[in-house]
């Protein structure tokens, strides 16, 4: 089976938000909550990069780890999901996780927690694929239609990879080697504790 | 002569140009431009970081905290959460546990050595009492909850499966962020009403030589309204429900603190403090029921036996001693009708 993994080629990276804008309106995500944005480091300096994060899936996952109700499970894919009908919204796997990518929509009277919402990989959640009740709870399953999550699809600079590890790791490699430069693998060292060595 | 003025102008803004190229030439003669030449580079960024930092940048989405792009420490903390408040939480408990059995096989019930005077005297009137049982309600309660949030995984999933225990931690969840106010206004209330029999003394010092009287029979160190035990007990639920509920508020509005190291921080803290807690009220539970005779009576019934406050709390008796006879019919009587 293949790994699953996002890459973000911030020497590609415009910073034109629409992965941020094409996740949203694929899973309808609730109100005020990214599920993917795009943070631009040394912002008006000069070598300054954008780079666009989501739940990067990680390698023995710490959100996963800290959960009280244990409601997280990796696919065989190694993309890393949960349950909205175990989650209680404790936030714990917010303190946990190095990408700041659980959310919660704030719900009742005092704007309490409700139930995580994060990125899928486009691979919706524990119920049947492709049915409406895992659209209304995760959003579309574009994995299980035979398709790669969107944001990477239509970026249009191709900055943002996803797919395979090694085989998005290669065609990273391969340009960073053709245009003699690179910033990182951004991310990889800390959710998968390994970067791609060009 | 106006044309030679010309030229030696000329020849001065010839020698002037030549003059600024040569300075700014450094300036100007870079290499090509290399747009990667000065960008920044996950590596040293990730090398820079310092404890608790993360590497962050700008957004232009309304949400300014997903600036954030990359915080390692993330998995420190749920080592942390996952391994030593885990086992800290269970070396505590079952450890006081262990320590409270090993005390009662050795020492056995701490027994009034005059036995029942069957005559009582008031200790702690009804809004003392009342302060007291809504917090200890409240601590079984957030206690119970809380422990479920570190054990639970572990203990009760496999028993009631994922549904039945999700649900009930949902549950717990609910309870432990409404119970977390009266919890904390009754910690409030005991503060207010007790701290003036609660101020340490030179005859604490005397009390905990002596073991508190606790070791062997018949040797019972004096004491005031509250012993030097009953002090200490007092002192570490007010501090400690002071730095849990402070704890505990953070971690239920996260935007107060607004540096998820200091919502790390917080949660360690609470969980560390609250099982610590666990532990000093098991105690407290202990000699207050099964640990001593009488004891019990006092926060019970808010009367204690006349022998038993003479022989815990001379000192307290000794300034209360002229009404006790009369206030108080010997047990076992009639109460004439009023």
């Amino acid at each position: 089976m293949a790994r699953m993994k996002f890459l973000c080629d911030a020497d590609r990276c415009i910073e034109c938000n629409a992965c941020v804008t094409a996740c949203k309106n694929e899973h309808e995500v609730p109100w005020g909550i990214n599920r993917r944005r795009v943070v631009t480091i040394n912002d008006g300096l000069p070598g300054e990069r954008s780079v666009s994060m989501a739940c990067m899936h990680c390698t023995d996952a710490p959100c996963a780890s800290v959960c009280p109700v244990d409601c997280f499970y990796t696919t065989a894919d190694a993309v890393v999901l949960h349950s909205k009908d175990l989650c209680i919204g404790c936030g714990y796997c917010f303190y946990a996780c190095p990408f700041g990518a659980p959310q919660y929509p704030k719900v009742g009277n005092f704007g309490s927690r409700g139930k995580m919402d994060k990125c899928t990989y486009c691979a919706g959640g524990p119920e049947a694929d492709m049915t409406m009740a895992e659209y209304e709870k995760y959003g579309a399953n574009r994995l299980a239609e035979g398709k790669l999550p969107l944001c990477a699809e239509m970026c249009s600079t191709k900055a943002l990879l996803a797919g395979d590890g090694e085989i998005i790791a290669e065609i990273y490699r391969e340009r960073v080697t053709t245009r003699g430069y690179g910033s990182g693998a951004w991310g990889w060292q800390t959710a998968y504790q390994e970067t791609i060595n060009v | 002569m106006v044309a030679q003025l010309n030229f030696a102008r000329l020849a001065f803004a010839l020698a002037m140009l030549t003059l600024v190229a040569f300075v700014t030439a450094p300036a100007m003669a870079q290499e090509p431009v290399n747009p990667t030449a000065r960008s920044v580079q996950e590596q040293q960024l990730l090398e820079a970081l310092q404890e608790g930092q993360a590497v962050s940048g700008r957004v232009s989405i309304p949400n300014k905290d997903a600036g954030l792009l990359i915080k390692p420490e993330g998995r420190d903390w749920s080592g942390t959460h996952n391994n030593t408040v885990y086992w800290v939480s269970a070396a505590v408990i079952l450890g006081t546990l262990a320590l409270l059995a090993i005390f009662y096989f050795v020492r056995g019930r701490i027994r009034l050595e005059h036995g029942f005077a069957g005559r009582t005297i008031k200790r702690f009137n009804s809004f003392e009492r009342f302060a007291h049982w809504m917090t200890a309600v409240c601590f079984i309660l957030l206690a119970l909850t809380g422990l479920n949030l570190v054990f639970g995984r572990y203990i009760l999933l496999p028993l009631f499966g994922a549904d039945t225990f999700a649900s009930a931690t949902q549950l717990g969840k609910f309870v432990h962020n409404y119970v977390a106010w009266p919890f904390m206004l009754g910690i409030a209330i005991m503060f207010l009403v007790w701290i003036k029999d609660n101020i340490p003394g030179r005859i604490d010092i005397d009390w905990i030589k002596a073991g508190g009287g606790m070791l062997r029979n018949g040797k019972h160190p004096p004491a005031k309204r509250f012993n030097a035990g009953q002090k200490i007990i007092f002192w570490a639920v007010v501090l400690g429900g002071a730095a849990l509920s402070v704890t505990g508020v953070l971690l239920m509005f996260p935007e107060l603190t607004g540096d998820p190291t200091n919502w790390q921080l917080s949660q360690i803290i609470h969980a560390v403090l609250a099982a610590i807690m666990v532990a000093v009220i098991f105690g407290h539970i202990y000699i207050g029921t099964l640990g001593m005779e009488g004891a019990f009576d006092a926060m019970g019934k808010g009367e204690v036996d006349v022998n038993w406050a003479r022989e815990h709390h001379p000192l307290w008796v000794a300034g209360k001693d002229a009404t006790v006879e009369t206030t108080s019919p010997p047990r076992g009587t009639v109460a004439p009708a009023e």
